[in-house]
């Protein structure tokens, strides 16, 4: 295949798709913030939101550096210029959905939802016919249950209104406006999201579903997130579902921040599958103290462009850092993802364990930065990144960082690229799988120990999505 | 006769090889045929063009299973109408374990959406796998990954007594195999022989044949079938060896 032939795949593949986003919005909404980035937009949403002036001056700010930060082309990939900031509309208020007809609802989509087994009442809120469905109810029921131990769960408006003496002390500090240029522009314009508190000691055996909440509230599409875990708390925190997301608008921009506390534990599970033309750039870092838990599971699955690297620091003694990734590109698809693990004390250890699979012309990159200072002494990192490669179009890329000084630090790094060969699949066909079947059964196998690590709700959902993904990949 | 696996004058060739050159055979339902024949004679291609191999061309000929033809058929079409080809080489398939992709064949067989009873699946599963000396804890194991020689070929009989094939190719089954293993899979070949089942045998060396007695033992040489007799036929091959059969065509 030629790179002109390659890219026209491309292409194509991305002109297919773009359809999926197609919605409507109803015109002369009363809280509109227009199209395009400027102070002024900054103002509007401040205004709406009716927050503080040190939150409007954080916006400002950050608004600032996103203007003066440039696009990191020079490392990432040369795609980011294609996002047109000034076609984006970077706020929408309550009551200004976006509509469209179960009947302009895309064939493939409905065929989707009736293979997940999405009920009924779920379908036309996903696929944007209906602006909610029950989530306020559900949200409201989980929201009164957690009241009694103590846990907060509000949106960043609420948080930072209502708990400033808990949520301004973190906001912004794991991930600072300055971190990269989409982390600027998140802090700019952010709009939903999750803040999470919860208190020393409480154990949230319920894992905290931000699927409900976020849903009754607004499309995220700048999400704000932040957990804090007081000292030996623990929480699960789960994002997004494997049904398909059709997005509003084309870019997706959020900023996760965790902070682990003395002996907390956080775990914080991600599962997206974007349509094909939404960029998916996306800052997540924890930070974990003294003997604390910071845990990321990742799954991403579709989209244009998705550029994302958990990270955790490990600022306290024998803190844990883990990130587990399962990475899925499709044709015209670039999964370029990763994970950080800055280690900052002493007998800290972390784990990253990364899978990505390249279907078609799709591709993936992971990048990884491990980093130990001499100062410290009897860390441990542990790194394995396997690359799945379905056919000859299919590409992935591996870019380590690993900077490991000091005493008694030890790093094992292994990476593997693999392929689905043409004799396994002969072999599975024999046994009378069809060539989708036997393509998804190599992948689900390859994935396998990373799906088990999924609550069972997901991972079944999981493998039915790599099944339907597979199915398109073959013919 | 519809219950045959009936091969008439098949040519077929990989690249600009032709290696199948007029090959006929009839196995009838309810009979185990072996074929023998030097190496690099054909008798793999067979097991891979009966089973639609893409890499493999078929010029000419026809090849039915009970009457239904299966040439340029898909690879899948042909194992869910019944023929089952037990590889020399077995493919490894990571992080997939052997229970999940037998049950994968088996789901495969039914009809769309119909429910599969899993508690009877395990019980036929383990009790196959008795029958075959492997131990319960293979079947977490991924399908042939780290096996032995004798594992893999342990499995592959596994699969066939699961998948109850029409018609079971099994393509050198005794290569790589002591004689336990030897012993232990023909046990499980000849446990499936029956009114319902049709075998070919491919082997290099007589060896299995004594464990696995042919009804019918083909001599095959130049990508076609030149001698058939009964099961002396192997016991004579082994003690002239296949000089005996080029000498024999070079003075025809």
């Amino acid at each position: 295949m030629s790179e002109n032939d390659e890219s026209q795949a491309q292409r194509e593949a991305i002109e297919v798709d773009r359809t999926k986003g197609d919605f409507k919005y109803a015109e002369d909404y009363a809280f509109d913030a227009g199209v395009g980035l400027n102070p002024q937009v900054i103002d509007y949403i401040s205004k709406v939101k009716g927050e503080d002036p040190w939150i409007l001056e954080f916006r400002q700010k950050a608004l600032k550096i996103f203007s003066d930060m440039p696009m990191p082309t020079h490392w990432a990939t040369q795609d980011l210029d294609a996002i047109n900031f000034d076609a984006i509309r970077y706020y929408l208020a309550k009551g200004q959905k976006p509509v469209r007809t179960w009947e302009e609802v895309p064939d493939d989509v409905k065929e989707t939802f009736e293979r997940l087994g999405i009920p009924e009442s779920e379908r036309k809120f996903l696929a944007g016919v209906e602006a909610q469905f029950d989530s306020e109810a559900v949200y409201s029921r989980m929201k009164d249950e957690l009241e009694k131990q103590g846990v907060i769960f509000c949106g960043p408006t609420e948080g930072l209104r209502d708990h400033p003496d808990i949520f301004r002390k973190w906001f912004g500090k794991v991930i600072p406006a300055g971190d990269n240029k989409f982390a600027a522009l998140n802090s700019a314009v952010f709009s939903g999201g999750s803040f999470i508190y919860v208190p020393k000691g409480v154990k949230v055996a319920q894992p905290l579903q931000a699927y409900f909440r976020i849903n009754a509230e607004n499309f995220g599409q700048f999400e704000r997130t932040l957990i804090i875990a007081d000292e030996g708390s623990e929480v699960t925190y789960m994002e997004g579902c494997t049904a398909p997301k059709f997005e509003t608008a084309t870019l997706h921009s959020a900023v996760v921040e965790l902070v682990a506390l003395k002996g907390a534990k956080i775990q914080y599970i991600t599962v997206q599958n974007w349509s094909a033309n939404v960029f998916n750039l996306v800052t997540k870092r924890g930070v974990a103290e003294e003997d604390a838990e910071v845990r990321w599971i990742d799954c991403n699955i579709g989209s244009r462009l998705t550029m994302k690297y958990p990270g955790v620091v490990l600022r306290g003694k024998r803190a844990r850092g883990e990130v587990l990734s399962i990475a899925l590109a499709n044709d015209g698809q670039h999964q370029d993802t990763g994970a950080k693990m800055i280690h900052a004390a002493d007998e800290t250890s972390s784990n990253i364990i990364a899978k990505s699979i390249s279907v078609g012309a799709g591709r993936s990159t992971y990048r990884g930065l491990v980093h130990m200072p001499k100062t410290l002494k009897n860390c441990k990192n542990n790194t394995e990144c396997d690359a799945l490669l379905i056919n000859e179009h299919s590409r992935t890329d591996t870019y380590p960082a690993i900077s490991v000084r000091g005493q008694k630090n030890s790093v094992q790094h292994e990476a593997s690229v693999s392929k689905v060969s043409a004799e396994q699949i002969f072999y599975m066909m024999q046994r009378g799988l069809s060539e989708g079947e036997a393509m998804s059964l190599a992948v689900n196998g390859f994935v396998n120990d990373l799906v088990k690590e999924f609550p069972m709700e997901y991972s079944v959902e999981l493998k039915r999505l790599i099944e339907l993904q597979m199915e398109g990949s073959v013919g | 006769m519809a219950d045959s696996l009936i091969i008439k004058n098949l040519n077929a060739s990989i690249g600009d090889r032709q290696i199948l050159k007029n090959f006929s055979l009839t196995i009838p339902k309810g009979e185990v045929h072996a074929i023998m024949g030097p190496n690099g004679t054909g008798k793999s291609t067979l097991a891979k063009v009966l089973a639609g191999h893409p890499d493999y061309t078929v010029q000419s000929g026809e090849a039915t299973l009970d009457g239904q033809p299966i040439l340029g058929q898909e690879p899948d079409s042909i194992a869910r109408a019944g023929l089952f080809l037990a590889f020399q080489y077995p493919s490894e398939i990571p992080g997939v374990t052997i229970a999940n992709f037998i049950r994968a064949a088996l789901i495969a067989r039914q009809e769309k959406g119909a429910p599969f009873d899993a508690k009877a699946y395990y019980a036929e599963l383990y009790a196959k796998m008795d029958a075959l000396k492997m131990d319960r804890k293979f079947t977490s194991r991924f399908v042939n990954e780290g096996f032995s020689g004798g594992e893999k070929k342990r499995c592959e009989i596994l699969q066939m007594m699961m998948l109850k094939p029409k018609y079971a190719v099994l393509d050198e089954t005794d290569s790589g195999l002591d004689i336990d293993a030897l012993r232990i899979v023909s046990e499980g070949v000849n446990h499936m022989r029956g009114p319902s089942i049709g075998c070919l045998v491919i082997t290099h060396y007589q060896r299995l044949l004594e464990y696995i007695v042919p009804d019918r033992v083909h001599i095959m040489y130049d990508g076609h079938i030149v001698h058939s007799g009964g099961k002396e036929l192997a016991v004579e091959l082994e003690a002239k060896g296949y000089d005996w059969v080029k000498k024999e065509l070079a003075s025809a």
